[in-house]
């Protein structure tokens, strides 16, 4: 594997290598030292042309603990000249020795565009509302480990709730989990939905959370960004609330062994009104803290020339 | 090489096909008959020989925009595609809303001395969609194609006026169809792959409000509508059924769209993004109808270069548009089954009357006519490289590809700008 830049760029079985290997580094991540040398000399390089402190940390994280140096450049938003060539900016911080990028663009293509213009790998952190794929990955392995599995999905019932269109999570976990076997129902207004579900691979679609909470294993909360409320794709965040949002009531009707997810930062009072630490199921935290297993596993099957996990860094411990 | 003969072709034209050679002295047609003789030969055997290509939808980007286009070298690739007349287009920069730019589109156009450079005019004053431009100052020095295009006149008011106002002038209203609150942000087609690839969709409905509104607005003003690259299924049954209605409605369609689909955007290739978007299969299936059965007038290559920088930016910041000159007669013969008679009228006979030239180009090959004339090879093949095409940009979508069909000759007022695929100038 060269680059992971979607799910699609998996398959069952490279899907399930990833987890399994992510539950290696799960072990590693539980050491008192948590550093294995096994990226020594390779450098990742953090390319974001839109501000995540929080996934360029977990995949800095990531890196570090393999032993890889860290570079990072960042692009904020308001510097980039939109007349700004990606190929100039590529192929000048490859220049510098760059073996893996990690991307995240507000605009949907960009790894694939950049990896025209580097030898690199690239790892796609966020690209539009397209893809995200090591979310996907921390989101399948969460529910792999909340529910005991050792294999696929199958057998699991995940309601993914919210703006499905505008959502790289929603198209990325979407996909991942149904190649992993989950049955996925998808819970929004159409206002929310994209045009065409076609090649979805989703078992329904749903127009009321309270049609499925009682039916789940998994309730998948996106985040409701508030300017869908300005473009009029709902009337309001409040009757957004009122229909599809995390209220007491529902989660009363939440099945005992059903987990609460979301990808973070939570709108709370909009998709979510229960406080998530008071809620049994929330696998909220778990998501975060596994997102670096995750992320390990990844640079490592993409760089990792496949030994070094077994000895500590140093080996001094 | 003021006399020459065309020898040994198969005239196309509206008169049919027949097997003649044509002789062309001081810019004009002087005899059609088999056997004639000449000083200097034109070889034409196994060719095409039809009047010359008109393209109604070109984007030489000058003034303004150098970098991508000149009209002298967009001039050069029409010659190359067999095009001896032009339709600019007016989003330059300044626009074409005035007399002197439009002026000075057209003194470029003489001087490359390469095809006849028909300046558009601009429908509003900046292609701002706020005030009507000067149209009839506009048409007296001989402006006849009046369009926003790469807008569209948003406000239905001013379309109204404008069409009013112009339809006692000879000129022709030609609508860039998008009604732009539907396509913010847009980077293809609104649809299955738009979906799945999370990126804005541009939605057929965009195009087709816009040229349903025109044509009502047509119906009651009298107004000469022409719709710009037409590209959905329902917009090619919006025209026929206007036709049907005998209302005065015209429309074009660009090669790329009835050869191309909205899937080759999950390359994330920006080479792919054009204005209005590549569609699906069905929307080609009814465009290739269209042209086959008269609803469709005329092949327009919307011809739109642009500097390999500014296609290697995000998909979403990137300029639509893509090369079509050289490429359009090639995929006209290969992709549409249609007879060479059927195709020189698209590409000229229909097209010349559309942008009013039809005194000077689009036929037929009769003695006395000024010689405007392509002569090509249906059979020959050839591969599409950017780097070989003779505009200042790049960005053909056919790169690598194998086309069958090419321009040998091409005479511009009797003078030959283009001799066995080479320009002349």
């Amino acid at each position: 594997m060269k680059h992971l830049r979607s799910v699609g760029e998996l398959d069952r079985a490279s899907a399930l290598e990833l987890l399994a290997l992510a539950d290696s580094m799960a072990e590693i991540n539980a050491r008192p030292i948590p550093k294995v040398p096994a990226l020594r000399g390779k450098t990742v390089c953090s390319l974001f042309f839109e501000d995540s402190t929080r996934t360029r940390m977990s995949f800095e994280t990531a890196a570090k603990r393999l032993s890889a140096d860290t570079m990072n450049f960042s692009v904020s938003t308001s510097s980039v000249n939109k007349g700004e060539s990606l190929r100039d900016t590529i192929e000048t911080v490859t220049a510098m020795g760059v073996d893996a990028f990690v991307v995240r663009h507000r605009t949907t293509g960009v790894p694939w565009q950049l990896s025209r213009w580097t030898n690199a790998s690239i790892v796609n952190a966020g690209d539009g509302w397209h893809q995200h794929p090591t979310q996907a990955l921390l989101d399948a392995f969460t529910i792999r480990r909340r529910f005991g599995l050792t294999g696929d999905l199958a057998g699991i019932r995940i309601a993914v709730v919210g703006d499905i269109k505008h959502s790289r999570v929603a198209r990325s976990d979407v996909e991942l989990f149904t190649m992993l076997g989950a049955e996925v129902v998808l819970v929004a207004p159409t206002s929310l939905l994209p045009p065409s579900l076609e090649g979805w691979g989703v078992s329904s679609v749903v127009h009321s959370i309270d049609a499925v909470i009682g039916e789940i294993d998994v309730l998948y909360l996106l985040r409701m960004q508030m300017e869908r409320q300005e473009q009029s794709l709902v009337p309001s965040l409040a009757e957004y609330t009122d229909r599809f949002g995390l209220t007491p009531p529902r989660a009363e009707r939440l099945r005992d062994s059903a987990i609460v997810m979301h990808p973070g930062p939570m709108n709370r009072g909009v998709e979510i009104v229960v406080d998530p630490a008071e809620l049994p199921g929330s696998a909220i935290l778990d998501q975060v803290a596994n997102g670096v297993s995750v992320r390990m596993a990844v640079l490592f099957q993409l760089l990792g020339s496949g030994s070094g996990l077994s000895e500590s860094a140093g080996g001094s411990w | 090489m003021s006399e020459f003969v065309i020898k040994g072709g198969t005239v196309v034209d509206s008169n049919g096909e027949r097997r003649v050679d044509v002789l062309v002295s001081d810019g004009v047609i002087r005899e059609v008959a088999p056997s004639l003789r000449a000083e200097r030969v034109l070889d034409a055997s196994g060719c095409v020989v039809s009047p010359g290509f008109v393209d109604l939808h070109v984007h030489l980007r000058q003034p303004g925009r150098e970098e991508a286009e000149t009209v002298e070298t967009g001039s050069r690739a029409a010659a190359l595609g067999g095009f001896t007349a032009v339709v600019a287009m007016p989003n330059t920069d300044p626009a074409q809303d005035s007399v002197a730019v439009v002026e000075q589109v057209r003194r470029w156009g003489i001087e490359a001395g390469l095809c006849e450079v028909l300046p558009s005019g601009c429908l509003t004053v900046g292609r701002a969609g706020e005030r009507m431009a000067p149209i009839g100052e506009l048409a007296s020095v001989g402006v006849r194609i009046f369009t926003d295009d790469g807008n569209g006149v948003q406000d239905p008011l001013l379309m109204r006026r404008i069409m009013e106002y112009s339809s006692d002038l000879d000129v022709v209203l030609a609508q860039h169809c998008e009604v732009s609150r539907l396509t913010t942000g847009a980077v293809m087609h609104e649809g299955c792959c738009s979906s799945r690839l999370g990126l804005p969709g541009w939605p057929a409905i965009a195009e087709e409000l816009m040229v349903f509104r025109d044509i009502e607005l047509a119906r009651i003003t009298g107004a000469r509508l022409h719709v710009l690259h037409l590209s959905t299924a329902r917009s090619v049954e919006l025209v026929r059924a206007a036709k049907a209605d005998g209302l005065p409605v015209t429309a074009e369609v660009a090669p790329h769209h009835f050869t191309l689909t909205d899937e080759l955007l999950e390359s994330f290739d920006a080479l792919y993004k054009v204005n209005p978007p590549l569609r699906t299969p069905a929307d080609i299936a009814a465009l290739k109808e269209g042209l086959r059965d008269g609803t469709i007038d005329a092949i327009a290559t919307d011809h739109a270069p642009h500097p390999p920088a500014s296609k290697e930016q995000p998909l979403d910041s990137a300029p639509p548009g893509m090369l079509g000159l050289q490429t359009a007669l090639p995929l006209a013969l290969g992709e549409l089954g249609l007879d060479l008679r059927r195709i020189v009228e698209l590409m000229s006979v229909a097209p010349a009357r559309i942008a009013g030239v039809s005194d000077r180009h689009g036929g037929p090959i009769d003695a006395g006519r000024p010689a405007n004339i392509t002569v090509f090879d249906p059979e020959q093949t050839w591969t599409v490289r950017g780097t070989q095409l003779a505009s200042k940009s790049r960005n053909t979508p056919y790169e690598g590809r194998t086309l069958r069909g090419r321009v040998r000759h091409t005479v511009l007022n009797g003078s030959p700008t283009v001799i066995d695929g080479a320009a002349q100038r």
